[in-house]
């Protein structure tokens, strides 16, 4: 059986109607553990593999088979907890949660219910109050517990035949979520909360939580009542319904897993000396060894590069954009707080349009430094290099010197051939200082923005003046 | 899911307690086999194990300390409840009785003085929790564990279609409903 957590944030927000309704809102995250073998058997961990291909005796619950640890899951549920800033409980236990359903076979799943691997965390994040990016407001989120758990098996239902399929490799999507809600007045005790399912996306989880908050103040406000039940999101019709399946609340008889001794973990001051070191797992070593966490890295490429805070959550938010923007910078004389433009305005737009990932990117970071080079050396203007970049993005294997020669986007830097330009602008339009921008305006058209403006400025005065 | 009859399988276990003298004398004591399945009779169903010890107490708690375990009387609505959740079936006044029998051997563990003590959950929280190192050693035998199952379509085992709760106590036909 592939392992799980169990994340819980609670967190809390105002809206006002008739009276004012504060609204709770709980997620659990099952996030299934990147690892070989699963947590309590040595069967593969794999995505799409064939029916009970990936199922030993114990997966299958068949008598007399026990659950034996798998040592990378507890690695990564430790990692997990320090990397949310939790509380590791050296001592941590395990506990049977019983249910009946066909695709949990023993009866029972063993997670943490009681006293799990870490609890007391939290999470900060930011959030654009406008769409422009440019006010961000930090916000915190509490974690309850981050607990390890077995998954289920997956269902497969056949309505037509009237049987249910069961596939016990489990190993199917890697992050799930399920969100609990309920609202109350402010100063009264919480509401009966309701539990939502089948969740599938985080847009969707936005407009599910939206959808049941306004639900339940609405039932409250004609004088129903809530019932503690389990609902599932319909996205097509972007509301919760009654789940058929489930009877209202559920009586899970926890009980201590009789199979497993509690696990303990260790640190620096506590780990004993002669034990068998494969058999230890060290928090202190396991926190040496952790990556920079997202806001340690927004940090150091503020502090490295002089970009603005909301620029590091962008280049964080897309995989390899960091990455690539990096390598821009090492191969340009562009400063990075031009650069930056470049790869949020141009790379990462051109991106969005066309649903393209960074690595999927037909500019490379080479060509792109290239092209800013150019920039830097003022032979193109920076409408003129906009110009190449729309080349470059079709991929067609052009340097940008290749593609300025055969647009001919060069910078006229010779004196001579735009005094001539200027002339015949000025024979149009009568000599008015007022339209000196609009002639240069109208200079630039004529060349094709390949005239450089500060030359032209220089020489139309010079004109005027005559 | 079918429901089993949980008097037949107490009358069939065999043994003897372990406590003194108090166990009513007609035998029926109950063994709670940590995680092991009970033996199956005749109709070759799952058996989920007795777990004596958490079954939910409504009425008549038995007095702080004193009274040595009186015989405790479980309303319908436990019994019921317990039928929905664990789907055992008590079948008749006889099953009932051997569950109140149960309950009352169990809490002969209320006349220790637990006072200051931490609750033990585990006979194993001296022992090592042995970690499995991240290898792929099992599985891959689709064939075999197929064999087990009455149906199959393709690999897949075959499940009646979603959950079927246990009706409502007013529409079965059980025992418990004249009591």
């Amino acid at each position: 059986m592939s392992s799980i957590f169990k994340l819980y944030f609670p967190s809390l927000f105002f809206f006002f109607s008739l009276a004012p309704w504060v609204p709770v809102v709980g997620l659990e995250i099952h996030a299934q553990i990147s690892s070989n073998s699963k947590l309590f058997s040595g069967s593969q961990v794999q995505f799409a593999a064939p029916p009970n291909s990936l199922v030993s005796f114990f997966d299958a619950s068949l008598p007399g088979t026990l659950p034996v640890l798998n040592r990378r899951c507890v690695e990564a549920a430790v990692m997990t907890g320090l990397a949310l800033n939790c509380s590791i409980n050296k001592k941590s236990l395990f506990d049977r949660k019983h249910y009946f359903y066909a695709d949990l076979p023993a009866g029972y799943q063993i997670t943490q219910q009681r006293v799990p691997i870490a609890v007391n965390g939290s999470l900060s994040y930011s959030l654009c109050i406008d769409n422009k990016m440019s006010q961000m407001v930090t916000k915190t989120v509490r974690i309850k517990q981050i607990q390890l758990e077995q998954d289920s098996g997956k269902s497969l239902h056949d309505d037509t035949r009237s049987q249910t399929l069961v596939d016990l490799n489990r190993a199917e999507g890697q992050l799930r979520v399920d969100a609990n809600v309920s609202v109350h007045h402010p100063g009264e005790p919480y509401g009966v909360r309701t539990e939502v399912k089948n969740i599938n996306s985080i847009r969707f989880l936005a407009k599910a939580v939206d959808y049941e908050i306004q639900r339940q103040i609405e039932e409250l406000e004609s004088g129903r009542t809530i019932l503690n039940e389990t609902r599932a999101f319909d996205s097509k019709l972007g509301c919760t319904v009654p789940m058929r399946d489930k009877e209202g609340k559920q009586d899970y008889r926890f009980m201590p897993e009789p199979n497993l001794p509690p696990l303990i973990l260790y640190d620096a001051k506590s780990l004993p000396a002669n034990m068998n070191h494969q058999q230890v797992v060290n928090i202190d070593w396991i926190h040496e060894r952790l990556p920079d966490l997202p806001s340690v890295k927004r940090a150091k490429l503020v502090e490295r590069y002089g970009i603005l805070p909301e620029h590091s959550f962008t280049l964080l938010n897309e995989d390899g954009l960091t990455e690539f923007f990096e390598d821009v910078i090492k191969q340009t004389q562009m400063k990075p707080k031009k650069v930056i433009g470049w790869i949020l305005k141009d790379l990462l737009s051109y991106l969005k349009q066309h649903s393209l990932k960074v690595k999927e990117s037909p500019v490379s970071s080479f060509l792109l430094a290239d092209l800013l080079n150019r920039l830097e050396e003022k032979e193109i203007s920076s409408t003129a290099a906009k110009q190449v970049f729309a080349e470059l993005w079709k991929g067609e294997g052009k340097t940008p010197l290749e593609i300025v020669k055969e647009k001919k986007l060069q910078l006229i830097q010779d004196q001579k051939d735009l005094e001539q330009i200027c002339q015949a602008v000025m024979a149009i339009k009568a000599g008015n200082r007022k339209v000196l921008n609009k002639l240069i305006g109208l200079v630039q058209r004529e060349t094709q923005g390949r005239s450089n403006p500060v030359l032209v400025k220089q020489l139309l005065e010079k004109k005027l003046s005559e | 899911m079918r429901a089993l009859g949980l008097g037949r399988w107490l009358r069939s276990a065999p043994g003897v307690g372990r406590l003194p003298r108090r166990v009513p004398p007609d035998r029926t004591v109950l063994r709670a086999p940590a995680g092991s399945p009970a033996p199956v009779p005749a109709a070759g169903r799952q058996r989920p194990p007795a777990q004596v010890g958490r079954l939910g107490r409504s009425s008549a708690r038995s007095g702080a300390g004193g009274a040595s375990a009186a015989p405790r009387h479980v309303t319908v609505e436990v019994l019921d409840h317990l039928e929905h959740l664990a789907l055992v079936d008590f079948r008749d006044s006889e099953g009932v009785e051997r569950l109140q029998k149960a309950i009352q051997f169990a809490d002969q563990l209320h006349e220790v003085n637990t006072d200051g003590v931490e609750p033990m959950d585990s006979v194993l929280e001296d022992r090592c929790l042995y970690l499995r190192e991240d290898d792929v050693t099992e599985g891959n035998c689709t064939e075999e564990l197929l064999k087990n199952a009455r149906e199959k379509v393709e690999e897949y085992f075959v499940a009646p279609p979603g959950n079927i709760p246990l009706p409502k106590l007013e529409e079965r036909e059980t025992f418990l409903k004249g009591s």
